[in-house]
């Protein structure tokens, strides 16, 4: 690949097509029995399942069956949420994240977030930026130079804005946030990017460029996507895990490789939902 | 039906009308007795015969002197406490209520009751005597629940995506607090202080026993200095023939309250514009 | 990730243990007031001679008599008095603001009720004196009296029942308007009906407000109620509410006299803590069923 990209965490395996695994999978997040409730109720139950390093993993499922809580679980956003408990195992890169030694901080720089709707902070697009890489100590001038201009390279926004770093970011169109977002997380280098929604508040086109540049990201992050849209996740996902919800309670269906799972599911919901029949 | 609804429209209108009627006469009165009175040479001259003649210049120092008091104490306190509270503390906890219910009672106490522990406590106990010192820290006391509230709900309309946004990337509170959301919030945030300060410009009761009623040009803030509203309570209570010279006082402390209320009040438009253009 | 420096991670820690040390300062200044207007007030309230205030007849302070109980009615006529006026007036303009005027009026009509909420209380107070009280002398000397301070204080806390019921209402949601037009209901039902008992909630809160306001009012109504101790028996005698009789009185005040004074500025804080008390009830919810 031609672009910019961040050097440090290209483990491309391999040509990425879709339905096949597009590597041999090694687990990056392995997720054993986790629970999420909130306020004591519980909304997501007996999730497991292993996220494979440099793939797209789809999440799909209906509206409120736990897609979002699940994600905020993996880089420990949950903390910030007022009653949200979560219980479990995720192991990611060897460590299991809930350990007392862990530094949440350092995890959520290796595992980036990308929400649905855009989010750039009311600053100039170079300060977007900036600010989390200066929080995360790097001062020399020329390395955060170079550092924007590969994260803007990547999201493929550099041509759009570099004549305009010092604009409001919140000047920008809708996908333009977006993709600003996803190159704020980029720049810390994270190996991992979780994304709920990210193309479900743009009109067509941009989600469409977003879209085509998540395909470029796989293979140098492991992407988990929640999305809507059953046709996005079967264009660009390896992966996908199918949740449901059972008595007001999130379960994972269903999960495997993409493709299969969606021409030849194993569960008669997944086989239901999956066609439209229902959700 | 109909005639019940037209009375009712009637009624409203009245109402209206009264409440238009009541403040054209009050603000026609004082600017009518007050305008005679205003001048350069009032503003910048020394009170004379008990505040009949001369002017006021003195007065309007110690009054300035008294706020500036005020801020210096109220500023670091007060938006220390409101981002606490907005960003630091867990909203449902008991110890918030706790505070959020002392801050309430705070926001009631009369202001003579903080002229009172002023008096005692700043006066008698620190042994400050009648001073501009004393006025100002009675007065910060005063503004404290206000400027606390404003400053929380400005902090408390910024939108949660950042914190979002902020905590997903690692960054400290700290960080975002000062990169992100105080910056957003400023102009709420100055519009507060500024209705706060304008809360304490008018303020009378609170400074009558603390920071004492001497019109003469105080030397320091250890002298007793007499604020404006103070002046105009006396000039109307204790001196006969000060009518004159209190509505021009008056018209003075209108000019500067209004003055502060609207910048206040545009800053907050200005936010509120702000705040929609990012809903686009 | 070596290359990440990490910054100090416990700055977030120490800020949030530092601003809190602030806000306990903040509350601590609550539990200092009360404190010390208890222990000045000492002398006259230990024991059970707090009880003198509420059974001797009179506010003698020379002859040691320190019934409270004639001004705290007068305090209590005057502000529920002002509050029952200014209840309607304040009510009447918010829905006349959101409802009823057309756009070139309501503006300036809003900033105008806003421009009233900041006139200083002495100024209240100077214009009470020199028009009001020489107006209803006319019709019942000596002028200065209850009638006097209830229109004065009427007028200064209208506004803050007049903003806080306005931002009740224009908070509510727009289906309520729908739906109640799409009922055909005449403008007058909808707003009396729909509109005014849905953000009760929120127009109480801002009379109980308007009321702590009233209590505490001091320099206005000294100005224009004439200051004489006794129970009121009608709206035109003149009277001296505990807040003025603190103002008044302080300055010479000494010994057992002086401690009274600080006795009745504990009594105001009872009061304003038991509406305060009731405020906070109902945003809670508990009293008004509503909602
Ligand atoms: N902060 C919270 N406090 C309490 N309950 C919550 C909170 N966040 C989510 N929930 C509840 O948890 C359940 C799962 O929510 P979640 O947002 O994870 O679903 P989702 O699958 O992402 O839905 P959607 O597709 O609509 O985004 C829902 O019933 C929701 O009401
Ligand atoms: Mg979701």
């Amino acid at each position: 690949m031609s672009n910019g990209l961040v050097k440090g965490n290209a483990y491309t395996l391999g040509s990425i097509e879709q339905g096949e695994p597009c590597c041999d999978p090694i687990p990056h997040f392995s997720i054993n029995n986790l629970a999420v409730s909130y306020h004591n109720e519980m909304v997501l139950s007996n999730v497991s399942l292993e996220v494979y390093k440099g793939c797209i993993t789809a999440l799909i499922g209906p509206s409120g069956c736990g897609k979002s809580s699940f994600l905020t679980a993996l880089n420990r956003l949950s903390d910030m949420v007022p009653g949200a408990e979560v219980s479990g195992d995720i192991v990611f890169e060897g460590e299991n994240i809930f350990d007392a030694s862990i530094d949440v901080r350092a995890l959520r720089t290796k595992v980036g977030m990308i929400f649905q709707k855009p989010n750039p902070f009311p600053l100039s697009i170079r300060k977007n930026l900036e600010l989390p890489l200066k929080e995360h100590g790097v001062r020399n001038k020329s390395e955060i130079e170079s550092k924007i201009f590969d994260a803007l390279q990547s999201v493929g926004l550099w041509d759009e804005v570099k004549d305009r770093l010092q604009s409001s970011a919140l000047s920008l169109s809708g996908g333009q946030q977006q993709r600003l977002c996803i190159a704020r997380a980029l720049i810390l280098e994270p190996s991992v990017l979780l994304m709920d929604e990210p193309c479900s508040a743009l009109d067509p086109i941009s989600s469409g460029i977003v879209e085509e540049m998540i395909q470029r990201l796989a293979g140098r992050y492991t992407i988990i996507i929640v999305t809507h849209n059953l046709a996005q996740a079967r264009r660009i996902a390896n992966y996908a895990a199918f949740f449901w919800m059972t008595e007001r309670v999130g379960k994972l269906i269903e999960f495997g490789q993409c493709r299969p799972l969606f021409e030849s599911p194993q569960h008669s919901l997944t086989a239901a939902y999956v066609s439209g029949e229902m959700g | 039906m109909a005639m019940i609804d037209r009375s009712f429209t009637i009624i409203i209108w009245i109402m209206a009308g009264l409440v238009l009627l009541a403040f054209g006469w009050l603000v026609s009165d004082v600017v009518v007795q007050g305008a005679p009175k205003l001048s350069w040479q009032f503003l910048m001259d020394e009170p004379t015969r008990s505040g009949r003649e001369g002017g006021i210049y003195p007065i309007i120092v110690s009054t300035l002197l008294i706020l500036m008091t005020a801020l210096v104490v109220v500023l670091p306190l007060g938006l220390g406490s409101a981002i606490w509270l907005a960003e630091f503390s867990s909203k449902s906890s008991k110890r918030v209520r706790t505070t959020r219910l002392i801050l309430d009672v705070l926001a009631g106490v009369p202001s003579i009751v903080f002229g009172l522990f002023g008096y005692a406590f700043f006066c008698g106990f620190l042994d400050l005597g009648f001073s501009i010192l004393s006025g100002g820290l009675t007065l910060a006391c005063m503004m404290l629940p206000i400027l606390i509230r404003t400053t929380e709900a400005g902090l408390a309309a910024v939108p949660q995506d950042w914190r979002k946004a902020g905590a997903a990337l690692g960054m400290s509170r700290t960080t975002l607090l000062w990169q992100v959301l105080l910056p957003y919030a400023s102009p709420a945030i100055t519009a507060g202080l500024l209705l706060s300060i304008g809360r304490a410009t008018a303020e009378t009761a609170a400074l009558i026993f603390t920071s004492g009623y001497v019109d003469r040009m105080p030397e320091s803030i250890n002298d007793s200095g007499r604020a404006l509203a103070v002046h105009i309570y006396d000039l109307s209570m204790n001196v006969v023939g000060g009518d004159k010279a209190s509505y021009g006082s008056a018209l003075v402390l209108i000019l500067m309250v209004v003055i502060i209320n609207l910048s206040a009040s545009t800053l907050s438009e200005f936010w509120l514009e702000k705040k929609i253009s990012r809903l686009k | 990730m070596s290359e990440f420096l990490s910054p100090p991670k416990n700055i977030d820690r120490w800020l949030g243990i530092g601003l809190s040390m602030l806000m306990g300062l903040v509350a601590l200044l609550l539990i200092l007031i009360v404190a010390f207007l208890a222990s000045e007030a000492w002398p006259v309230i230990q024991g059970d001679s707090w009880a003198r205030f509420f059974n001797s007849d009179g506010w003698y302070p020379l002859e040691n008599k320190f019934g409270l109980l004639p001004m705290l009615w007068a305090t209590l006529a005057v502000s529920v008095g002002a509050v029952v006026l200014a209840f309607p007036l304040g009510l009447g303009s918010a829905i006349f603001i959101e409802y009823y005027a057309p756009r070139v009026i309501g503006k300036p009509f809003s900033s105008v009720v806003t421009l009233l909420a900041g006139v200083p209380s002495v100024v209240f107070g100077l214009w009470g004196l020199t028009e009001l009280v020489p107006l209803i002398n006319n019709v019942h000397p000596p002028g200065a009296s209850l009638l006097t301070a209830i229109l004065v204080l009427t007028l200064m806390i209208l506004p803050t029942i007049s903003l806080t019921s306005r931002s009740a209402l224009s908070s509510l949601p727009a289906h309520l308007l729908q739906n109640s037009a799409a009922l055909a209901l005449s403008k007058k039902s909808m707003i009396v009906g729909v509109l005014v008992p849905t953000a009760s909630k929120g127009i109480v809160g801002g009379v109980l407000l308007a009321l702590v306001r009233a209590l505490g009012e001091t320099m206005a109504v000294l100005m224009v109620a004439g200051n004489v101790v006794q129970t009121p028996s009608g709206l035109f005698d003149p009277v001296r509410v505990l807040t003025a009789n603190i103002a008044l009185e302080m300055a010479y005040a000494t010994g057992e006299h002086r401690a009274a004074l600080f006795a009745s500025g504990l009594l105001l804080m009872v009061l304003v803590i038991c509406v305060v008390w009731m405020t906070s009830r109902l945003s809670s919810g508990e009293v008004n069923g509503y909602d």
